[in-house]
């Protein structure tokens, strides 16, 4: 048999990272900023802090690094949605254009938001 | 399908029963299979929620306290707590799997899955626990 070499393995791998980073870290952030925040269950914390908190060299990498894998994480199950859920399968290329497409502008976004904090 | 069948000459026919758009609501493993995948939609949410967070925070005190009151609208509010419904859903299923995924050895021996599973929950509860303290040690 001839010896493909396919994206598909590193996009499952971006997929899988960014599982693990999306069940580890979202659960207790959506809670947070979602919830006890907004509606006043816990007092929110200072401007201040939140700036130095996200203004670490180390959380604006973070940030930008989990934002993609989460992003890669989204698309690779969406596409897959549609593909296998609700078998859109003849838009098959159009839809990996967009998801992916997505996922480039959601990366470049995060960058720019990260290096544009004070 | 209707009309008459069609053959391919020396070829056995083709056998492809149509699939209803709705296979997956047959099933309850099928339907958990489907909303996990749903589940990405949200954490694809979570992302930009999150962004126009950092983006409120870097623009200053005033952008930061109107982040949070447009967080407070009902709409905002329903639609995170939607969110975290799938996103709890996600993280559990995703855990139960771990130990599927991950085949550790130690000392020759296969590492129990229900140990791999447990240490991925430990994972779970301390990184919460160490981001909630981070965030919540500067309330006022």
């Amino acid at each position: 048999m001839a010896k493909r070499t396919t994206v598909e393995p590193l996009l499952w791998i971006l997929f899988s990272a960014g599982g693990v980073v999306a069940a580890l870290v979202i659960p207790v952030l959506l809670f947070l900023f979602g919830l006890a925040f907004p509606l006043g269950w816990l007092s929110l914390p200072s401007h201040a802090h939140m700036l130095a908190v996200l203004g670490h060299p180390l959380s604006r990498i973070t940030i930008f690094v989990s934002c993609t894998l989460l992003l890669f994480h989204w698309a690779h199950r969406f596409r897959f949605t549609l593909y296998d859920g609700f078998q859109i399968k003849h838009l098959n290329g159009l839809i990996v254009i967009v998801s992916y497409g997505a996922v480039l502008v959601g990366t470049v976004a995060a960058g720019y938001i990260v290096w544009q904090l004070p | 399908m209707s009309g008459q069948p069609t053959h391919t000459p020396f070829h056995p026919r083709w056998y492809r029963p149509r699939v209803s758009t709705w296979w997956w609501l047959k099933r309850r493993s099928s339907l958990a299979f489907i909303l996990r995948e749903v589940s990405s939609i949200f954490v694809a949410w979570f992302v930009v929620f999150f962004l126009l967070l950092v983006a409120a925070v870097g623009r200053g005190e005033a952008a930061y306290q109107e982040f949070v009151r447009w967080a407070a609208h009902p709409g905002s509010v329903l639609v995170n707590l939607v969110s975290l419904f799938f996103v709890v859903f996600h993280a559990v299923t995703w855990f139960n799997l771990a130990p599927q995924a991950m085949v550790v050895r130690m000392r020759g021996k296969r590492v129990p899955g229900k140990l791999i599973a447990a240490s991925n929950y430990g994972a779970w509860v301390v990184t919460s626990l160490l981001m909630a303290w981070i965030i919540l040690a500067g309330s006022r």
